[in-house]
């Protein structure tokens, strides 16, 4: 087990992903990836060379090894399922966001009020992660929305292939939000792209303004920082523009919004930006729709 | 962070090449670790030998990390300057904005089979 925070091999329903790693994702990626093989050396060669080895040079008594130069990204598989959800997502028009936080920060919350909130305008559906019980699926169902718990077990985040294999079978409708609840951890989920459209780190005001100095890698993978609970700001010692000069310090094009779940300040500003994001998705999907449909009249 | 599970996609993948490459084991893997890919060195070197040993193509394997210095392009001054951490300043101009170019890295860069 992990030293840090005890993550390990990650399962969903205790199944295994056997997937073939394909290769080059296609500009939908975060990272450039180069997984091109080069071979060094005469790999396939039966016959014996011993020149061939480390360096080139044969050193008598030592066995012969030769060097296989693979420059693969360690999260290049995770990457290459993260592209694959972010086009299938795309074809159905699906806005999807990536809520992470630290546990406790509201974001379940948030996502009931939400949900309430858009008043079935579109279709919603959510992923919850967390490590053990289906407490918070349970409560965004008792919504009406269809939700899915994925228990990490040991792990720490969700991966891309727990989100494909949730989607098998919430099967989130066309059109519509598609609200992935990350397990509680700053650190870890940063790293892990799941094909969202956006991440959405979710702070609360009982937390400390440094976070997105202490966890910067999370602050710096965000496209939005929801500032939660602000309807407690009266009783406590928080400095707003502090935290906010912080997290820009991290990542200078950050949107922030201030809001409170519990008494609604400020949910009509993140309505009005999930609502933006989903009618870009759609507006995108319906000219891939149009493409096709023009294709197949030029054909007849 | 995650570094038993990060150690158990390298492991994988090790396995992969095997069957690709056709060789039966790894002697010796290079990794390239960027400074600001929140990855403690220490700690993957510790679940490497954990993880390796149930795997015949990678037990006894040597792991050898590689760091990579951040790098950064500020958007302020157009400098490329080196990044310590995420939300440092420019050294150059005092400026927040350096957009990170280096030291995210983790990847496997190569590796010593028979």
């Amino acid at each position: 087990m992990c030293t840090v925070c005890g993550c390990g091999e990650s399962k969903l329903e205790h199944s295994h992903s056997h997937d073939h790693d394909h290769g080059h994702s296609h500009g939908h990626g975060h990272h450039h990836r180069h997984d091109h093989e080069h071979h060094h050396g005469h790999d396939h060669s039966h016959d014996l060379d011993y020149g061939a080895g480390l360096a080139g040079v044969h050193v008598p008594g030592l066995s012969q090894t030769r060097i296989v130069q693979i420059e693969q990204d360690i999260l290049g598989k995770n990457d290459a399922l993260a592209a694959r959800n972010r086009a299938a997502l795309a074809d159905q028009g699906i806005f999807a966001l990536n809520l992470v936080s630290s546990p406790g920060s509201g974001k379940t919350t948030l996502l009931c009020k939400t949900i309430e909130a858009l008043g079935g305008r579109f279709p919603v559906a959510v992923i919850e992660g967390d490590q053990q019980t289906s407490n918070d699926a349970d409560r965004i169902r008792a919504t009406g929305a269809p939700a899915i718990q994925v228990n990490t077990g040991k792990g720490c985040h969700l991966d891309a292939d727990m989100v494909a294999k949730a989607c098998e079978r919430l099967k989130p409708a066309d059109d519509s939000v598609l609200f992935i609840e990350n397990v509680g951890n700053l650190v870890c989920p940063a790293a892990f792209d799941l094909g969202e459209a956006y991440k959405v780190a979710i702070l609360s005001v009982t937390e400390g303004e440094d976070k997105p100095l202490k966890y910067p890698d999370m602050f710096a993978a965000a496209g939005m920082m929801i500032l939660n609970k602000v309807d407690l700001l009266p009783h406590l010692d928080f400095d707003v523009e502090a935290c906010i000069a912080n997290a820009r310090k991290v990542n200078p094009e950050m949107v922030v919004l201030q809001v409170s779940a519990r008494s609604g300040q400020g949910m009509d500003e993140w309505l009005a930006w999930i609502m933006e994001g989903r009618r870009r998705a759609v507006t995108e999907r319906i000219a891939a729709l149009e493409a096709k449909l023009k294709a197949a009249r030029e054909s007849l | 962070m995650h570094e038993m599970s990060l150690t158990e996609g390298v492991v994988r993948i090790l396995e992969d090449q095997a069957a690709t490459h056709g060789f039966a084991k790894v002697k010796t893997v290079w990794l390239e670790i960027g400074e600001l890919s929140n990855v403690d060195p220490e700690s993957m070197l510790f679940c490497f030998d954990a993880v390796a040993k149930g795997s015949p193509v990678a037990a006894g394997a040597k792991l050898e990390i590689l760091r990579i210095a951040g790098q950064g392009f500020c958007l302020n001054c157009g400098e490329t300057v080196a990044v310590a951490n995420r939300f440092d300043p420019c050294p150059k101009c005092d400026g927040f904005g350096l957009r990170v170019t280096a030291g995210e890295e983790m990847r496997i860069k190569e590796l010593e089979v028979e």
